[in-house]
C-alpha cells in the first residue's frame, strides 16, 4: 500500500504550480470488516482495504472535482480538476469564507483500532447474541450485520493547509423477525460507537428483549390513523430532531434560495422557550464527532434553536460566504468518492426538568413510540418510524401496538412539543444520507418529549 | 487478475477473480446555475475462495498488492459460510447490448447544454422554481474469472438526465422531479421536462382531504415509491428460504389481481440494469415473477439457489463490493389497457399518489407501508382539482394489489430499475390534517 503522507507532499507541490483561485485535496486508506448472519448461519464475511483521493478546484466561481483509486497520476488528476473548474466557473456562482490554513495531526487513536482484533473474537460475540435470539418461541429468523472500519486522512489546501486524521467506526444491527400464519413482525436493535468494540459487549438482556418484543407484536393490535398525544423515547425523539429540523438547519439547502432565506430568518420562532437544538461536533467520542471537518475547518459547537428561537446554522466554507455568516465546521464528506457537502454531527435536543412519569400523566389516550426503523424529510415535511409503540391510557402505559410512522410538518410540529425531560440520551446507531451519501456517521439524542396533536399513520 | 487466480489456486480448491472499473463524469446545476463538474475514476478487485469447503472473501482497490488480498481471503474462510454451489465454467452468454461508443464522445460543452436546457424549459414555466439538474455519462468494465475455466468481460455505458425542482410560497414548499437514464446519449431533455411540467400544473392549487378511505390512483412514480420495496424483499430468495417473506410458501398460488404480472429483466438492449451474465458469471434471463397474479418464482444467487435447491436466476448482485447475494436487476410489470385519464375520470372522491415518502421505512417484510404524500392530487368527480397536504397514507401491499380496479397503460422507466404502469386500486387509508 502506497503512503499516503508521502503522496500528500507531492500532491502538495504539484498543487503549488497551479493557477486556480482554491485546489484543496483529500487522500484516504481504509480498511474494514464485516460479518453478517441471515438465520442461524453466517451469511457473509470480509475484509476490504481502499486507498483513494480526490481533487476539488474553484476557478471564477466555479467547481472541478476529481475522484480517483489510482494515486500513480496525481498531476493529470489536478490538471483534470482544474480545466472542470475553469470549464465549469464564470459566473461567479461560488465563493469560500475565509478560514486560518491549519496544520495539525490529530493521529492519538484513543481506543484500539477495532479491525485489528482477531475475527474469531468478534464471531464469538455476535453468535451468543444469535444464540439469545434463537431461544426465543416462535421466532423464524434473525438478521446481524456487524462491521467496523479505520480511516487515516490526510487534507491538503493551496493556501498551505496540511492535516492528517484518523477515526475508527464500529456498527451493529440486529434484528428478530418472528412469524405465525401469515404475519410477519421484526424488531431490531442498532448501535455504533467510534470505534470502541466494548460498547457493542453485554447487550444479552436487550437482545433477548428485542426478541420478545418481535414475538409480542404477532397479536398486537394496530391503532388507526389520526391524530394523537405523542410521546417519543431519546433514540426516537433524536431522530425525529434530526429528520424534522436538523436538515432544515443546513445552510446548503437555504444560502441560494432566498424564499427559504425569508423563512429562515434568525430569530424566528420555531417552538416553545424550553426548547434548544445544538449540533456538537466536539463531544467527546462520538461517531459524529471530529477535531477538523473535509475543508479543513475545526468543528464546533452550534445552537441552531435556542429557547425556542432559530439562532444559526450549519455551514460550509461556501455557505457561509453567501450568507454573510461563520462557518461552522460542518462540510463533510462520506469518504474520498464525494466532495464535501453540509452535515450534521451530533445533534440533539437540550434536557429540561420534567420527568418520563410527568410527562405521560396527564394523558387521557396517547402513544409511547420508542426506538427506530428510520425517518426521512422533505425539509416541511418529515416522516419517521417507530420500532416499538405502546398505547398510553389514562397515565399509564397501556399495551403494546403494531409500530407505527409518524409524519409532521416542521413549522407546525416543533410549536406542538410541549414536554421536555430530564434524561438526554445520545443515540450512536444512525446513519445519515443525503446526495446520494449514505450511510455517514452522526449521533442524535434528546430527553423524552411529548407531541400534541402529531399525525400517526394506521388503519 | 490472473495472477490473483493463479495465487488463490495454490491456497484454496476454488476461486473466483471479480473486478470492476469505472469512469463517470456529472455535470451539475443547482439552483439554476452551473455548479461542478466532476469526474471519478474507481477501480477495486474482490476475490472469493473457498478453502476447506468455507467461502473465504476479501475486496481491495490496490490491484497490485495481490498476495495481502490472497491473505485476506485465506483469514476470513476459517469463519465464512459452507460453500454449496459450484462457479459456471465456460458458459456461452446471450448477446445483450449494453454499449454505446457514442457515449464517450459526448462532449461536456454538450452536456452542459443539455442540463442549461433542462433547467431553462422548467424554469421558463414557473419563473420562481429553483432547479437542481445532473447530466452524467459513464463507461464501467466487468471482468470475471474463476478457476473452473469461467471467463467473463464487457464493458457497459451509462447517460442520465435528471431535474428537480422546489417551489417555496412562504412555509408552503412543493418538489417536483424526473430523470432518464439509457446506455445510449440522451439528448430529449423534453421526455423529463414535460413530466416535471405536468406534475407542475396539476399541483397549482392545493385541496383538502377526508380522514377515510378512499380510492387511489398510483402513478409511476408513486408504484416505485409505496409499493416496489416490500414486493422486493418477499420476492428475495434469501428472504424466501429463511421463511420470512409471506409469500414464500405460495409459489403456483394466486396472490394478487389477476391483473398483475411481473418480471425480473436483465434482458432489455441498452438498459443500464442490463448485462450479459451477474456478477457470478450466471448468464442473464428473463424471470417472471408474478404471473397474471399468481407467485410464479423467486431470485437466486448460487449459493441460495444451492441451498434452496433451485438454479440462480441469474441475479447475484455484489453491494458495494461484497460478496454475491440475490439482487433485483429490472422489475418490470407489465402494462394494462386503462388510460390513466381514464382511471381518474372513474373517481368520485379520490387520490392520486405520485411520490410517497417514508414508505420504505416500516415493516416491509409484513407488507405493511405508511407514508407522506410527497405529491399527490385530490380527485373530484373524475378530475384533478389541486394537490394535496399533511396527508398520510396506509395500507398492506397484499391486501392492496388483491385487488386492482385496472392497469394503466403508461408503463414507463422510473428510476433504471423499475418499469410500471399506473395502478388503481379500490380503497386505501387516508389520514390528512
Amino acid at each position: 500500500m502506497p503512503d499516503i503522507t508521502e503522496s500528500a507532499r507531492r500532491l502538495a507541490e504539484i498543487i503549488a504550480g497551479y493557477q486556480a483561485d482554491y485546489i484543496e485535496a483529500r487522500l484516504e486508506e481504509s480498511q474494514a470488516s464485516h460479518i453478517t448472519y441471515r438465520g442461524r448461519e453466517l451469511e457473509s464475511i470480509g475484509k476490504r482495504r481502499a486507498v483513494g483521493g480526490n481533487v476539488r478546484a474553484l476557478v471564477k466561481g466555479g467547481w472541478g472535482f476529481t475522484s480517483f483509486n489510482d494515486l500513480s497520476e496525481l498531476a493529470s488528476r489536478v490538471e483534470s480538476a482544474v480545466e472542470q473548474a475553469r470549464l465549469a466557473g464564470g459566473n461567479n456562482k461560488s465563493e469560500l469564507a475565509p478560514v486560518a490554513t491549519v496544520v495539525d495531526s490529530v493521529l492519538t487513536m484513543q481506543v484500539k483500532n477495532p479491525v485489528a482484533m482477531p475475527l474469531a473474537e468478534k464471531k464469538r460475540l455476535l453468535d451468543e447474541y444469535n444464540d439469545v435470539i434463537w431461544e426465543t418461541p416462535k421466532i423464524q429468523t434473525s438478521i446481524i450485520a456487524y462491521g467496523d472500519s479505520h480511516k487515516k486522512t490526510v487534507f491538503l489546501s493551496s493556501p498551505g493547509s496540511f492535516i492528517e486524521q484518523e477515526r475508527a467506526d464500529v456498527t451493529l444491527r440486529l434484528a428478530a423477525i418472528a412469524t405465525e400464519d401469515a404475519e410477519v413482525q421484526q424488531s431490531g436493535l442498532s448501535l455504533g460507537s467510534r470505534g470502541d468494540f466494548s460498547t457493542i459487549e453485554n447487550l444479552h438482556q436487550p437482545v433477548a428483549e428485542m426478541a420478545r418484543h418481535a414475538v409480542a407484536l404477532l397479536s398486537a393490535p394496530r391503532v388507526a390513523g389520526g391524530e394523537y398525544t405523542v410521546v417519543l423515547d431519546p433514540v426516537l425523539a433524536g431522530v425525529f430532531t434530526h429528520e424534522a429540523f436538523g436538515h432544515l438547519s443546513e445552510a446548503d439547502f437555504v444560502y441560494e434560495n432566498d424564499r427559504l432565506r425569508e423563512v429562515m430568518v434568525l430569530g424566528r420562532e420555531f417552538g416553545s422557550i424550553d426548547l434548544s437544538i445544538i449540533d456538537d461536533a466536539t463531544m467527546p467520542q462520538m461517531r459524529g464527532s471530529f477535531r477538523y471537518d473535509d475543508e479543513g475547518v475545526p468543528g464546533a459547537k452550534t445552537y441552531l434553536i435556542r429557547e425556542g428561537k432559530l439562532t444559526g446554522r450549519l455551514h460550509s466554507r461556501e455557505t457561509a460566504a453567501k450568507m454573510n455568516e461563520t462557518p461552522t465546521g460542518n462540510a463533510r464528506a462520506l469518504n474520498y468518492r464525494y466532495p464535501p457537502i453540509v452535515r450534521m454531527t451530533n445533534t440533539y435536543i437540550e434536557p429540561r426538568t420534567a420527568s418520563f412519569a410527568g410527562i405521560i400523566g396527564d394523558i387521557k389516550e396517547g402513544i409511547y413510540a420508542k426506538n427506530w426503523y428510520g425517518g426521512t424529510t422533505s425539509m416541511e415535511m418529515f416522516t419517521f418510524s417507530a420500532g416499538e409503540a405502546y398505547m398510553i391510557r389514562n397515565g399509564k402505559l397501556a399495551e403494546a401496538v403494531r409500530p407505527v410512522t409518524l409524519t409532521g410538518n416542521v413549522f407546525q410540529t416543533l410549536k406542538n412539543i410541549d414536554a421536555i425531560a430530564n434524561d438526554l440520551d445520545m443515540n450512536q446507531g444512525g446513519g445519515c444520507g443525503k446526495g446520494g451519501q449514505m450511510p455517514l456517521p452522526v449521533s442524535n439524542g434528546s430527553p423524552h418529549i411529548r407531541i400534541r396533536r402529531c399525525l400517526v399513520g394506521g388503519r | 487478475m490472473e495472477d490473483i487466480l493463479a495465487r488463490a489456486k495454490r491456497v484454496a480448491e476454488t476461486a473466483e477473480v471479480f473486478m470492476a472499473s469505472s469512469e463517470e463524469t456529472p455535470v451539475q446545476f443547482e439552483a439554476n446555475r452551473l455548479k461542478h463538474i466532476q469526474s471519478k475514476q474507481a477501480s477495486f478487485v474482490a476475490l472469493r475462495i473457498i478453502k476447506g469447503g468455507r467461502v473465504g472473501y476479501a475486496v481491495s482497490t490496490e490491484l497490485n498488492d495481490r498476495q495481502k488480498l490472497v491473505e485476506a481471503a485465506v483469514e476470513t474462510a476459517e469463519f465464512g459460510i459452507r460453500a454449496e454451489f459450484t462457479l459456471p465454467g465456460a458458459t456461452a452468454y446471450p448477446e445483450i447490448k449494453v454499449f454505446d461508443p457514442a457515449v464517450e464522445a459526448v462532449s461536456l460543452e454538450e452536456m452542459v447544454g443539455l442540463g442549461s436546457e433542462l433547467v431553462d424549459t422548467v424554469t421558463k414555466h414557473t419563473p420562481e422554481i429553483l432547479c437542481d439538474a445532473e447530466v452524467a455519462r459513464g463507461t464501467t468494465l466487468i471482468r470475471i474469472v474463476n478457476s473452473r475455466g469461467g471467463e467473463l468481460g464487457y464493458r457497459q455505458t451509462g447517460f442520465s438526465l435528471g431535474v428537480q425542482g422546489q417551489l417555496i410560497r412562504g412555509t408552503d414548499m412543493l418538489f417536483v422531479g424526473e430523470g432518464q437514464s439509457s446506455c445510449h446519449p440522451l439528448s430529449d431533455t423534453r421526455a423529463v421536462t414535460d413530466l416535471v411540467l405536468r406534475q407542475l400544473d396539476l399541483a397549482r392549487e392545493k385541496a383538502p382531504i377526508a380522514t377515510k378511505p378512499l380510492p387511489v390512483v398510483f402513478t409511476p412514480n408513486g408504484v416505485a415509491s409505496a409499493l416496489v420495496s416490500p414486493l422486493m424483499a418477499a420476492l428475495n430468495g434469501k428472504v424466501v428460504l429463511q421463511g420470512a417473506s409471506p409469500i414464500g410458501g405460495k409459489l403456483g398460488e394466486q396472490v394478487f389481481d389477476a391483473k398483475l404480472s411481473l418480471h425480473d429483466d436483465p434482458t432489455i438492449g441498452y438498459r443500464p440494469q442490463s448485462h450479459p451474465a451477474d456478477d457470478e458469471g450466471t448468464p442473464s434471463q428473463r424471470t417472471p415473477l408474478i404471473t397474471r397474479g399468481t407467485v410464479a418464482g423467486f431470485i437466486y444467487d448460487l449459493q441460495t439457489a444451492a441451498l434452496a435447491r433451485k438454479k440462480s436466476t441469474g441475479n447475484g448482485g455484489r453491494h458495494h463490493g461484497g460478496l454475491p447475494s440475490p439482487t433485483p436487476s429490472a422489475f418490470t410489470f407489465t402494462a394494462g389497457d386503462t388510460a390513466f385519464d381514464d382511471m381518474v375520470s372513474d373517481i368520485k372522491e379520490g387520490l392520486v399518489i405520485e411520490q410517497l415518502m417514508g414508505a420504505e421505512q416500516g415493516n416491509i417484510l409484513s407488507g405493511d407501508f405508511s407514508g407522506n404524500v410527497l405529491l399527490g392530487y385530490k380527485v373530484e368527480s373524475g378530475k384533478i382539482v389541486g394537490r394535496v397536504k399533511d396527508t398520510m397514507v396506509s395500507g398492506n401491499i397484499y391486501q392492496l394489489l388483491k385487488d386492482i380496479t385496472a392497469v394503466g397503460s403508461d408503463a414507463r422507466w422510473v428510476d433504471s430499475s423499475v418499469y410500471t404502469p399506473s395502478l388503481y386500486c379500490p380503497r386505501l387509508s387516508v389520514a390528512s390534517k
